[in-house]
């Protein structure tokens, strides 16, 4: 115990780098996919067949690959089109795309929750399309669809631990780094664990909060 | 003010409006009554654009009512809708209810638009409910900002869709002396409805519509009194004598 205690004073610091990038990647992709998926959810309850179908696709591709391969193709394999990106970059370009599919899908169950006479109420009254979603319809489903974003924001917090593999010195590739120099394997990945469920407490609980505001209606 | 001719619409295979004839001049109270699924509401909604039709011709003002054109947007200014189910919209006060469109829409300054708000909320008896948010008013309640709500919009004539179908019987009464009060003051209004006693107090004219087409049409009192149709005679006895 005493020597995990010591390892903890001694690695602390550089783990703590680790957090700033691993803190950064997560919030960079979730604002990212959170757009993203607001552009592909909008489209695809636009009653446009093109955007809908477009989307839908989108979203099947984008579902169907994994987060890993999506982050090798655009480290390693966009160079060769002419596009190189830092690896934080295609970190938070990578989760952000992979994460928009179900973001995308999280706001359009949102919007389709809202009743059909919301609409026409809006309608009725003159609104335009894009009016009537962000004055009646999206301020609505802001409520419903808060929880689960909630969780993906956790599951992102996870999530970003993946782009250790294209070079990002986030907090599990600073672990695995100090662990490979000082064997000390134990104490690293026991303070890294521990890091990361710290990070994820106060998401649990703003899950919760949203929970319980979604239920009271 | 309001003219269809010959207006067709079909739901699929359905065809629910059969070549539907009619006109609403200018402060007159028209009540459409006839069966569940006659098409009454499917005809206000094609007046204002909610629903498309098939063929045939709808005029507000002279302006053809197509909802796929720009031009809706002015017919829905102009002829303003309230609700079955009321349709407020629930994250809003009673007051920025009212205030939406003129706001929104007619880009009308706020503040005047909150002071018109205000003025509409006391003539339908809610001044005090301003800033209350719609669960928390009873059925009634909403109905009559869901009036004011139609109110601000200025509009020349308000649709009414079974305004009171979804109230307590004991709320229903409040509504209707609103909808009264508006009739006595000129807005022309079309009612689709079931209260008989309103349609013979209020209605300028009665429209019986069943199977898609006016099978009967005339003064609120002959029409209701002296049905001439079997199909209106039924439908009336039944209506009236449930029992």
């Amino acid at each position: 115990m005493q020597a995990f205690w010591r390892d903890t004073v001694e690695f602390f610091p550089i783990l703590m780098s680790g957090v700033a990038l691993t803190v950064i990647v997560t919030i960079g992709s979730l604002l990212l996919s959170t757009v993203l998926g607001l552009i592909w959810a909008l489209m695809r309850v636009s009653g446009i067949g093109v955007l809908t179908g477009f989307s839908g696709g989108l979203i099947n591709v984008i579902r169907g690959i994994p987060i890993i391969v999506l982050l090798f193709y655009l480290y390693f394999v966009m160079p060769e089109f002419g596009v190189t990106l830092s690896a934080l970059q295609a970190a938070i370009l990578g989760l952000g795309i992979a994460y928009s599919a179900y973001q995308a899908e999280n706001f359009r169950a949102g919007i389709e929750a809202i009743d059909k006479g919301q609409i026409e109420a809006a309608q009725a009254i003159g609104m335009s399309w894009w009016q009537t979603m962000r004055r009646v319809v999206l301020p609505q489903a802001v409520k419903i669809v808060l929880p689960p974003y909630g969780n993906v924001m956790i599951m992102m917090l996870k999530d970003s631990s993946q782009a250790s593999t294209i070079t990002v010195a986030e907090l599990a590739l600073q672990g695995k780094l100090i662990a490979s120099s000082t064997f000390k394997n134990t104490s690293v990945f026991t303070l890294v664990a521990l890091m990361y469920l710290t990070m994820s407490i106060p998401l649990i609980l703003l899950v919760r909060h949203f929970e319980k505001r979604a239920g009271q209606k | 003010m309001i003219e269809l001719s010959n207006v067709h619409k079909s739901f699929g295979k359905v065809e629910v409006l059969k070549g539907i004839t009619a006109s609403v001049e200018k402060g007159e109270v028209v009540c459409i009554i006839g069966p569940s699924g006659s098409g009454k509401s499917t005809i206000l909604r094609c007046i204002n654009g909610l629903e498309s039709y098939d063929s045939g011709d709808i005029l507000v003002e002279g302006a053809r009512v197509d909802r796929n054109a720009p031009s809706i947007v002015s017919v829905r200014t102009q002829v303003s809708m309230v609700f079955q189910r009321f349709n407020l919209f629930p994250h809003r006060t009673a007051l920025e209810n009212v205030i939406e469109g003129p706001v929104y829409v007619k880009k009308e300054p706020r503040v005047e638009a909150l002071e018109r708000g205000r003025a509409l909320l006391a003539r339908v008896g809610l001044a005090e409910k301003a800033d209350v948010h719609p669960p928390q008013l009873s059925g009634g309640q909403q109905q009559r900002v869901a009036i004011a709500r139609a109110l601000a919009m200025q509009p020349k004539a308000i649709l009414f869709d079974e305004p009171t179908s979804a109230l307590d019987p004991e709320l229903v009464g409040d509504v209707l002396s609103v909808m009264r009060k508006l009739a006595d003051d000129g807005m022309t209004m079309v009612v689709v409805t079931h209260e008989m006693a309103f349609a013979k107090d209020v209605a300028d004219r009665v429209l019986f519509i069943d199977g898609g087409v006016i099978v009967e049409q005339g003064p609120a009192k002959s029409v209701l009194n002296q049905p001439q149709h079997a199909r209106t005679q039924d439908f009336l006895r039944r209506v009236l004598h449930p029992l």
